[in-house]
């Protein structure tokens, strides 16, 4: 195995005439998990991202229909450099077939790119940008669980209409938090409300009173938090503190994930809306998924969407391998399958990929539960409103993804 | 010629010739033994930019906290030359390179007034502004970077999308960068810079005009880091803010420390080890950040000089 | 933009507030850094084990804000301690770089082993009940729990300034930091007063983690970016000067404020604007001796 020199470079030409022929008898798939394991996202994707990769594995049932399927993960440490070396050496030396969760914008474009240029695959779960399946899409890549055009959509939407009219942003100063801005602004006007200031605040901000204290005098009805991470949580902190919430003012969390309310506590997060397209406790299967996915967590918690995104994507992968009867290795071949059977999964239900590669199903607007509400252990959401999923994503009209202009 | 005497009278440059030699035949077969091309590639891009950055302090006793602001920029600049300008790889290189020296007078002109933990300040403030000002300007699209840059024909005729053809490029221009520094360390130039290091009053009152020479070197430095910056885009075919965030300064600091300050070799091989950790570690899942951590406490416990510098002082060698 | 008056005040109150926790931070880094001469890139991780602590305290034993505020900075201080015994310590007399090389590993184990075991997006810590609430000050409604945080701040810095700089204590602390041997010749331990002083540094750090720990999410990486901050401040306060990094620290916090109502993008990166210009005309910082 090791003295491939010349094996490795020449393989590349020799593994594009080969697959065409013999790959029907071809059953062994390798897996890689490219997330991240250490920072500031771990909790969203992570290690959890591995552990569902591995469910999906196991439910799959593929060993015993003859399949051969490896997984392995990564820590890009969100970083572009690392993310793309690793997907370079994945692809090239480790021979992987398919690039799961790749959360972190900025990494997952870059790896985008990497994929693209090896026809292979990445089954995105984690990264936030619609830019993957619109102004960057690739044949190469199909992107899982949501973005920041369906969670301004599904959260804007929903608030105008229950009377949010006025809305003001506090947005972090970054490309996602722009463009989460940006795609609500437009939700927002479109439906009659008004957006009376906004607020750009550094990435990784500690203290958000100053920009609190300029949304309260807004007066704006809903507070809209165009930001992510530990500068979600510390707004909404210090938002209880400074009683916004209780003076009137709703906060709309745009990009705000299950383990970022555990980590607050409801007593501080209570009141605050939210989208997701998964929820664990939706019905019996999605509470049987995360009863096991839980046990395997050293931290034993629910799956959030992304990581639920991971074993939904994962199983209809297998199912498009399923169906051509052997693993072509040729990422294009097997997205090009993965658009033309309708996703039906336990996690997400019906819904289908689109050609600009966007999985479209429901997406549900949430609140989170008053402590008094909350029976048992990370019993967090009341459900009110499902957007269906032709509604909830981009549209194709509106897409600019070169793919689509054939 | 009897050494051991006066040990910075003369460098044993036959030391270094032998390790150069086999510095350069290594690198030169690493596509025929397998490792991977592009681990090496991004090895010798850092491994430049650690020995520009080596310059600086090794030799002027600058400590520069900033360094990454000119990987940074010759990156973005060599990246938007080629992408949006559609220039061609050698213009684009040579745009980047530009880039990274304009900037090293304009902050050099800055820093260099002042000395020791103030002159590493300056360049860490100067390069966190920097990073805000790239945050801000729309060319460098965010924290999403700049992606999919093209490789092109370099010279017209040399197709940089082929790894093999691309890692031998990346090796000339690392072995250039390497030499210029070399031959300046080695100059009258490196000399005096070295007797500035030394007792800056002395040089001083020798009656060199020590702030001219510090520029040079902070020039210089700067210019070769963005030389390799510009490099690394045709590598990792992105530019984005992780090049000019001050953690990247901090590792750049690291390779140096870890490889040996102030040794010839050093720097090489300090990044090839760093970034190796990085590559090797990623699949070690949430540990990496602990080992790293961990390698850091004993490299500083128990082996300061660093690898090569350990090595030297071993075998009483200057490397 | 129309400047209003009343939001203006706000935002300084606002910013008065911050400035205590860089008060603070950049106090214990200067006290490190004065008696020890080492840049202690751990600060922001000794931080964040004051509130986490903070947070065991509670969760754990039972022990709430109150006793925590003494019960963390001591813990995690007596930690501190061990790290200087063990490994500080052999950094004596050599260059700068390498005690904040070993600072920065040390930071990492210290936040990976932290995310390994709590996750990245934290745990939540509540306000003590006594200090819960607010109360309209006609231009703002101010939390009481800030309040507190400055009058708690601006006292220990106080304190910490007296001890060292009017206390027998304190001149042996800096005498033993200009002349060691000479120190060491009229009896004193002068090893274990740099470990004290160590300690008391990393003390303080923790304080800041706990008065913090009710505002902020305790997260592993609360004091990651930080450190950086903090930094800056010593150097405009003029290296190891206590009352220097005091002030500074309370000035930056307001300056910050008043960024964040007129360019509120630019107010992480406003400190070191203000450090390059104040390097350049004072290069010694603020009130710091010329070295």
């Amino acid at each position: 195995m090791r003295n491939k020199a010349s094996a490795v470079l020449l393989g590349a030409a020799l593994a594009l005439a080969a697959s065409g022929a013999a790959y029907a008898q071809d059953k062994t798939v390798k897996i890689g998990v490219l997330t991240d394991n250490s920072g500031l996202y771990a909790d969203l994707g992570g290690p959890g991202s591995t552990v569902a990769a591995q469910m999906a594995i196991e439910d799959s049932g593929m060993a015993a229909k003859g399949w051969k399927l490896d997984l392995i993960s990564a820590d890009h440490q969100n970083k572009p450099d690392i993310g793309t070396s690793i997907a370079r050496q994945w692809i090239d030396v480790e021979k992987v077939d398919v690039l799961m969760d790749v959360l972190n914008s900025g990494v997952a474009l870059a790896v985008n790119n990497v994929v693209k240029e090896k026809n292979n695959l990445m089954i995105n779960s984690g990264a936030a940008t619609s830019d993957l399946t619109n102004a960057q899409c690739s044949p190469n890549t199909v992107h899982w669980t949501y973005d920041t055009y369906m969670l301004a959509h599904s959260t804007g939407q929903a608030l105008v209409k229950a009377g949010g009219d006025t809305w003001y942003f506090l947005t972090a100063d970054y490309a996602f938090g722009a463009a989460l801005e940006r795609d609500t602004t437009a939700v927002v006007l479109a439906n009659g409300g008004k957006v009376v200031g906004t607020v750009k605040h550094p990435l990784n901000t500690a203290d958000f009173s100053s920009f609190l204290l300029q949304a309260q005098a807004s007066k704006a009805k809903i507070i809209g938090m165009a930001n992510a991470g530990g500068d979600t949580t510390n707004t909404i902190k210090q938002a209880a503190e400074f009683g916004i919430v209780s003076g009137g003012q709703k906060l709309a969390g745009l990009l705000l994930f299950i383990s970022d309310v555990h980590s607050l506590g409801l007593p501080v997060a209570q009141g605050l809306n939210l989208s997701a397209t998964f929820y664990w406790d939706a019905n019996d299967q999605t509470r049987e998924f995360s009863k096991r996915f839980s046990e395997r967590m050293k931290t034993k918690s629910k799956p959030t969407m992304v990581q639920a995104g991971v074993y939904a994507g994962l199983l209809h992968y297998f199912k498009a391998l399923e169906a051509l009867g052997g693993n072509p290795h040729d990422g294009a071949k097997v997205a090009d399958k993965m658009k033309e059977i309708p996703t039906d999964d336990t996690l997400f239900g019906k819904g289908m990929i689109q050609p600009n590669g966007r999985a479209i199903h429901p997406a549900y607007l949430f609140e989170v539960k008053k402590p008094s509400e909350s029976k048992y252990p990370w019993d967090y959401y009341k459900l009110i409103g499902t957007t269906p999923a032709e509604q909830a994503f981009r549209p194709l009209a509106e897409s600019t993804c070169p793919l689509l202009k054939k | 010629m009897s050494d051991d005497t006066i040990p910075t009278a003369r460098r044993p440059v036959r030391d270094e010739m032998i390790a150069f030699v086999i510095m350069t035949a290594l690198l030169l077969v690493v596509p025929l033994t397998g490792v991977y091309p592009f681990f090496v590639m991004q090895g010798l891009c850092f491994a430049l930019l650690a020995c520009a950055f080596n310059l600086l302090i090794g030799y002027g006793g600058l400590l520069s906290f900033g360094h990454a602001m000119f990987l940074g920029t010759a990156g973005y600049v060599t990246a938007h030359a080629l992408k949006v300008w559609g220039l061609s790889p050698e213009l684009g290189i040579l745009a980047g390179v530009a880039g990274a020296a304009a900037l090293s007078v304009l902050t050099g002109l800055i820093a260099i007034r002042r000395q020791g933990i103030y002159f590493a300040m300056i360049t860490l403030a100067l390069s966190q502004l920097l990073y805000f000002v790239y945050l801000q300007t729309p060319f460098t699209h965010g924290e999403d970077g700049i992606q999919g840059i093209p490789q092109g024909l370099l010279f017209g005729f040399i197709n940089l999308a082929k790894p093999i053809t691309l890692y031998y490029v990346i090796l000339t221009g690392f072995l250039f960068g390497f030499l210029v520094i070399y031959r300046a360390i080695n100059s009258p130039f490196g000399e005096v810079l070295k007797a500035i290091r030394e007792n800056e009053p002395r040089a001083v009152s020798l009656g060199y005009k020590t702030d001219q020479y510090k520029l040079l070197a902070y020039i210089l430095s700067g210019t070769l880091a963005g030389f390799a910056g510009a490099l690394k885009v045709f590598v990792a075919q992105n530019a984005s803010l992780t090049d000019v965030h001050w953690s990247m300064s901090g590792e750049i600091v690291l390779m140096t420390l870890v490889g040996g300050l102030g040794t010839v070799f050093g720097p090489v091989v300090g990044a090839f080890v760093i970034i190796a950790m990085q590559q090797y570690l990623a699949g070690f899942g949430q540990w990496v950040t602990v080992i790293q951590g961990g390698i850091f406490v004993i490299c500083v416990l128990t082996f300061r000089r660093g690898v090569i510098g350990e090595i030297a002082h071993y075998f009483k060698r200057s490397l | 933009m129309s400047i209003n008056l009343q939001a203006l005040m706000a935002q300084l109150l606002v910013g008065l507030i911050n400035g205590s926790f860089y008060a603070l931070l950049s106090l214990g880094l200067a006290v490190i850094f004065g008696m020890l001469n080492i840049i202690n890139f751990a600060h922001g991780a000794v931080y964040m084990m004051g509130a986490f602590c903070a947070y065991f305290l509670l969760n754990v034993m039972g022990i709430g804000y109150w006793p925590a505020l003494i019960i963390a900075p001591i813990v995690v201080g007596i930690f501190g301690m061990i790290l200087e015994r063990t490994m500080l310590q052999w950094l004596a007399g050599l260059d700068h770089l390498y005690g904040l090389l070993l600072t920065f590993g040390m930071a990492l184990i210290i936040q990976g082993v932290f995310q390994n075991y709590f996750g990245s997006s934290g745990l939540p810590y509540a306000i003590p009940a006594e200090l819960q609430g607010g109360m309209n000050l006609g231009f703002m409604f101010l939390p009481i729990y800030r309040g507190w945080v400055v009058i708690c701040s601006l006292i220990v810095c106080l304190a910490t300034w007296f001890l060292i700089e009017r206390t027998r204590l304190g001149a042996n602390l800096r005498a033993a930091t200009e002349n060691p041997t000479l120190v060491r010749a009229f009896g004193i331990n002068v090893p274990r007063m740099i470990t004290l002083t160590y300690g008391l540094g990393v003390g303080l750090a923790a304080l800041a983690g706990v008065l913090s720990a009710p505002i902020n999410q305790v997260r592993p990486l609360m004091g990651a970016d930080l450190i950086i901050v903090v930094f800056a401040v010593v150097v405009i306060g003029g290296m190891g000067s206590i009352m220097g990094s005091i002030i500074t620290g309370f000035a930056l916090g307001i300056v910050e404020g008043l960024t964040k109502y007129f360019y509120p993008e630019a107010s992480n990166t406003v400190v070191f604007v203000l450090m390059v210009l104040v390097l350049l005309v004072k290069p010694s910082g603020l009130t710091g001796r010329t070295t």
